[in-house]
């Protein structure tokens, strides 16, 4: 049943699901007795997870590995079942599988693809068009744009297994669009691209997000990815959420300091920088240095009387590091922001 | 457009690409001729058994009608279809398949037909050679019959479908289910009649094999066509085909919503 107007996207109350994996050691004896007798354990993926996020929203899914993220994306696709909690998008039940469901939502998987690999993808492009429901001249509008923004002309009429990648991801982001889904979701998009095409695949996105309203839900280890598409994120690590909000103010939370970039004229002794701040890292033409928000006003100034400074540069900590303190410990946040 | 030709444009869309699909290797039509040889094999045989007298009332022209129909029969009806799938539940591609707004037994089903043309190819050449090497003897000549074997032959089609894609779906319950189906080759030559005319098997099991539903499979439509069966009697067999069919659609969609259910999506 479709939600009614403002409703939000996606609903996810006291979300839980587990694995049910088949331990078995190595070895013959171990081979033989697991014909007869298997041990299985119940793993939690996904333990009392409960957000919502509004139509038009971009929110970025982190975590690390093993931490509930693409199985909490594949519970709100449909793909599992959970097991136990309450999930809506767009109003719908995603197990229930309606097609009202379906044609409402995309899913982009990096390392899985929809296009037949022995076709062009314009096979794949009218496929799906005649499957969503999609008019003939809608269709070949939206191809037309698509094939445009993406820089696809010459591209789509060679069979897919001889594409390279970048090529790949590009159809395939053209083969989830085709129907002009409402809500997008991104598993890894950008996983094995150089970085010209990570640029475009975000680039992209965002000009989708920001001409049609869709919603977007990325999960991606390319920290890149969030910090130009997602002004909101979830963090998750062991199946629960440890925060939730704004990008920034996880980042001021996590790392309240700031990075100062140098670039030096001449090589300058570590003692000599660690004297005015804490040393990241140092080499023969550049250093980087932390330093508290609240002393940049006093440390920038002396820095740059006492040493031979030929740029210098204030920025956030990256997040990588903002992520790996937070999961190592050395930040806790003290429970989900609101 | 209305729900009905949406759904109508969407089945032939999938017809199309799955054509195309079937026909990119160009040596795919010749293993579909090359891969049912076993009731050729089975001619030789029994035509030898029968050089001397016939058994059962079968010579060796009856056994070269019946299994060349045999060749061409199991052409239509066979499908790579389990493979397939477990394939993809494996290596996890069945992910995209579940996105999109159609039943997978609909994509599954257009994928079957798609590749008919070209079995259809291969089918063909051993008929074509059975009416020009025996003559229409052996052969029904009755037009209600004749239209009666095109019916049963797409409720042969349907049940075997109806039967693979069940067991293809057994792979989102169990780690593999090429094990079952292979099982289910063996007992499916065996008991529809592939291996060997079911008027062969010993009196006191035909009984119950007639209950079972294999005898649809394969030997019931190519009784029909060689004109074993009268008019009436292929009407009925024809009404339990059909209720077989149906069953069998039932218990996969059955299994289907319960495999949903358990289904891990491996992979990332």
């Amino acid at each position: 049943m479709p939600a009614p107007a403002g409703a939000p996207a996606i609903e996810v109350a006291h979300l839980v699901k587990h694995y049910e994996v088949h331990h078995r050691e190595a070895g013959l004896l171990a081979s033989l007795r697991s014909a007869f007798s298997r041990k299985r354990e119940s793993v939690p993926a996904v333990s009392d997870l409960s957000f919502q996020i509004a139509p038009g929203e971009r929110v970025g899914f982190l975590g690390p590995n093993g931490a509930g993220k693409t199985t909490t994306l594949k519970i709100l696709s449909g793909l599992l079942y959970p097991t136990s909690g309450r999930v809506r998008v767009h109003g719908y039940d995603p197990q229930h599988r309606e097609a009202g469901f379906l044609k409402s939502v995309s899913l982009v998987m990096g390392q899985r693809h929809q296009l037949y690999w022995d076709l062009p993808p314009v096979e794949t492009f009218a496929l799906n068009a005649a499957l969503y429901g999609v008019p003939e001249d809608t269709f070949r509008e939206t191809l037309g744009e698509l094939v445009e923004l993406l820089s696809l002309q010459g591209v789509v009429e060679k069979p897919t297994r001889q594409l390279s990648l970048g090529e790949r991801m590009k159809c395939e982001l053209v083969c989830a669009l085709l129907h002009r889904p409402r809500l997008m979701f991104l598993d890894e998009p950008t996983i094995g691209l150089d970085v010209e095409m990570q640029v475009i695949v975000r680039t992209f996105i965002q000009q989708y997000n920001e001409r049609f309203g869709a919603t977007v839900m990325l999960t991606s280890h390319h920290m890149d990815d969030v910090t130009a598409l997602c002004s909101r994120v979830i963090v998750i690590d062991h199946g629960r959420i440890q925060y939730d909000g704004d990008l920034g103010a996880l980042v001021r939370r996590v790392c309240p300091a700031k990075q100062l970039v140098l670039k030096l004229a001449q090589p300058v002794p570590r003692e000599r920088l660690a004297a005015r701040a804490e040393v990241a890292s140092l080499t023969e033409a550049q250093a980087t240095l932390r330093v508290p928000q609240e002393a940049l006003r006093t440390v920038i100034p002396q820095l740059l009387a006492e040493l031979p400074i030929l740029d210098l540069s204030v920025e956030d900590p990256p997040l990588e590091q903002v992520l790996r303190e937070l999961f190592a410990g050395a930040s806790p946040l003290g429970g989900p922001a609101a | 457009m209305t729900p009905w030709q949406e759904r109508r444009r969407a089945y032939l869309a999938m017809l199309r690409v799955e054509f195309a699909n079937a026909t990119h290797y160009r040596a795919t039509f010749l293993v579909f001729a090359l891969q049912s040889t076993m009731p050729l094999i089975m001619l030789a045989v029994w035509w030898a058994a029968t050089e001397d007298g016939p058994i059962r009332g079968m010579g060796p022209g009856d056994f070269a009608a019946y299994y060349l129909a045999s060749l061409a029969v199991r052409q239509i009806t066979a499908s790579w279809l389990v493979w397939g799938m477990n394939g993809e539940i494996r290596g996890g591609g069945v992910m995209m398949r579940l996105m999109r707004p159609v039943h997978p037994f609909l994509a599954y089903s257009a994928e079957s037909l798609a590749q008919m043309p070209l079995r259809l190819l291969a089918a063909l050449p051993p008929m074509i050679f059975a009416l020009l090497w025996l003559g229409s003897a052996h052969f029904t000549r009755d037009p209600l019959l004749l239209g009666l074997f095109l019916v049963s032959l797409a409720g042969a089609w349907l049940c075997e479908f109806a039967i693979l894609v069940t067991i293809g779906t057994l792979g989102l319950l169990v780690e593999s289910s090429i094990a079952i189906y292979q099982v289910w080759l063996g007992v499916h030559a065996l008991l529809s009649g592939y291996l060997i005319p079911l008027t062969m098997i010993p009196e006191e099991l035909r009984g119950a094999v007639a209950l079972l539903p294999f005898r649809y499979l394969l030997s019931f439509p190519i009784e029909v066509l060689l004109g074993s069966l009268s008019r009436g009697e292929a009407l009925r067999n024809l009404g339990v085909q059909w209720a077989y069919a149906a069953g069998f659609l039932g218990v996969a969609l059955a299994v289907w919503r319960a495999g949903l259910r358990r289904y891990q999506a491996y992979g990332g």
